[in-house]
């Protein structure tokens, strides 16, 4: 079997592990309280566990990834759609525009992330809504940075300067020749990101921003565990938190794989 | 001369307009948000009367538009005068000034940390290279990258304090001592759980870039040159390796400020540690505007001198970047 095959293959597999990821805890129903099953640890009827209310923290820790999924695809998506508006409009801007978007990233790169999304949340009014905006307006300045760098180096091409002598518009040289070769470009940069924007949204869910008490996500999930840290019920803190970890690896992975297939020089191998 | 003095003037200019735009827009998206500070007072201070409430609104200046607000915040900055903070009932200024030793000792630590220990595993990695040892350490440290900072430190709560009981559960000295009879060891053991979830994450990134960067050099002409003359692994790294890692390692520790703050608020809130990011968390839980703006500029002069250092640094210390410059 070729790597190509391999590579497909496995790009295939881990799509179908994080599709069955999110569909099973969109599908699920809340994991409900049972008293009787209070403060299990781990076994093969749970295999995470129980929390304090009973409630099976197999099905939470889903739940929670689902919501995570759904938060970070949505929150990577917008924001690599406004790198690559960006970033476009700065290397073709040129001059003032590409001054302005400069300092723009500047400005966004220099205050930490974690108090701007706290900010924006706060801006947007707090709960689920003001973390993703917060989250979406952060993290677009990698992406456009390298989107404006490649659109230099195309924009040099000769087949451009060919276009603009046969008189076509800019508009139609950007949305022909420039905007298909960032696709590429654009697909491996939202799969990278997605797993900040997971990480950055559990972390501030944990510090008390973003999903209310009441939904099962990850961060929620987390924050209640610390309180119980002392009495040895290690098994709310540590299978949710590792569940989350190889997600991130996952989706890592994939980033790098569609990467393998997309670079014209390690896709035939 | 005059070229070195423009680009420095430029700089700055730029760092001053990057200032007051922060300024404006942290404050325009605190002006934004829909929830009141007034409603959000009277809600945690109950049985406030109408008049004060009147005397409060007046105080604030609630009712004013957000343009003057901003006029009348921006110019008492300026005199240095950051607010008073609603939870703390203190100047804002006096809170950043003491939790910032807290927070410098915990960053610092970490810095020192993730950069030394990156460093010497990322030459490591390089030194053997394709061989299995640095295939596992590589593997180890993307998986680190990929783990969230809250949960290492409950990870390593579990682990050190619960099961091991080798380290305290949390603040920055024990509970019940007098301030002035804490020793520096009580100290530095409160220290090292939280700069060790704080340097998790940059242990990796110095690691993997270091060795990038090594594998690079090694496969340079000049190394393979060396290597003819008969040189041993160990005096290649030490005279060809070393000098050329070090700037890119050094640079990007200086540049990494803004995420070790950002990582200071989250590990700060899982050891209850007194600085800085327990701070900004619970202002903005709370509501405490002048307090979460304060910490915010603060953290962006930190940030912007921590870039400017790195420039500063790849100048100074990299010839090639000086000879045109003259």
């Amino acid at each position: 079997m070729s790597r190509r095959v391999m590579t497909i293959a496995l790009i295939a597999a881990i799509v179908i592990i994080i599709a069955g990821v999110y569909i099973a805890g969109a599908a699920m129903n809340d994991a409900s309280a049972d008293f009787s099953q209070k403060s299990l640890s781990p076994s093969w009827e749970h295999p995470f566990g129980t929390d304090l209310l009973g409630r099976d923290m197999l099905t939470r820790t889903i739940k929670g990834l689902s919501l995570s999924l759904f938060v970070g695809l949505t929150a990577s998506g917008v924001s690599a759609i406004i790198a690559l508006i960006i970033g476009v409009c700065a290397a073709f801007g040129r001059g003032v525009i590409d001054h302005f978007v400069n300092w723009l990233i500047d400005l966004t790169m220099g205050i930490p992330h974690t108090l701007l999304v706290i900010l924006i949340s706060i801006a947007a009014g707090r709960g689920w809504r003001g973390l993703l905006i917060g989250i979406i307006f952060t993290h677009w300045t990698g992406l456009a940075r390298i989107i404006r760098g490649e659109v230099l180096q195309i924009r040099s091409n000769h087949y451009i300067a060919a276009a603009r002598k046969f008189g076509r518009s800019g508009w139609w040289i950007m949305s022909r020749h420039i905007v298909p070769h960032m696709l590429p470009q654009f697909f491996i940069g939202l799969i990278l990101m997605f797993p900040h924007a997971i990480m950055h949204e559990s972390g501030l869910t944990f510090l008390g921003f973003g999903m209310p008490p009441e939904q099962p996500a990850i961060g929620i999930i987390l924050s209640e565990a610390m309180r119980y840290l002392s009495s040895g019920m290690w098994w709310l803190a540590i299978f949710p938190g590792l569940a989350l970890v190889i997600m991130v690896v996952l989706i890592d992975k994939l980033g790098e794989c569609v990467k393998l297939l997309l670079d014209p020089v390690s896709a035939q191998e | 001369m005059s070229r070195k003095i423009k680009s420095i003037s430029i700089y700055l200019v730029r760092v001053v307009t990057l200032l007051i735009a922060v300024s404006v827009i942290c404050f325009a998206l605190v002006s934004l948000s829909p929830i009141d500070p007034m409603l959000a007072y009277i809600q945690a201070n109950p049985g406030v009367s109408e008049e004060n409430i009147a005397r409060m609104e007046e105080f604030w200046g609630v009712n004013d538009p957000p343009a003057e607000r901003y006029l009348k915040w921006g110019s008492a900055l300026l005199h240095g005068d950051f607010g008073v903070s609603k939870i703390f009932r203190r100047p804002v200024i006096e809170i950043i000034g003491t939790r910032f030793a807290a927070t410098l000792a915990l960053m610092l630590a970490a810095w020192i940390f993730s950069g030394v220990f990156g460093f010497a595993i990322g030459c490591l990695m390089g030194m053997f290279n394709g061989r299995p040892l640095d295939s596992v350490v590589k593997r180890i440290c993307l998986i680190m990258c990929s783990v969230p900072t809250f949960w290492i430190g409950l990870v390593f709560l579990i682990v050190f304090s619960v099961w091991l009981g080798w380290f305290p559960f949390g603040m920055s000295v024990p509970v019940g001592v007098a301030p002035e009879n804490v020793t520096i060891l009580q100290r530095l053991r409160h220290l090292i759980l939280p700069a060790l979830t704080l340097s998790f994450l940059s242990f990796a990134n110095v690691a993997l870039h270091t060795r990038e960067k090594l594998v690079e050099v090694l496969h340079s002409d000049y190394v393979l040159f060396a290597k003819a003359r008969g040189e041993s692994n160990l005096s290649v790294l030490r005279r060809h390796g070393l000098r050329n890692i070090l700037i890119p390692a050094v640079t990007m520790q200086f540049s990494s400020f803004s995420e070790l703050f950002g990582g200071s608020v989250i590990a700060e809130n899982i050891f209850s540690y007194p600085g800085l990011g327990a701070a900004a968390s619970a202002a903005g839980l709370q509501s405490d505007i002048p307090l979460l703006l304060g910490i915010t500029l603060f953290s962006v002069v930190f940030v912007f001198a921590g870039n400017a250092i790195a420039n500063a640094l790849y100048v100074l210390i990299d010839p090639r970047t000086t000879e045109g410059g003259k």
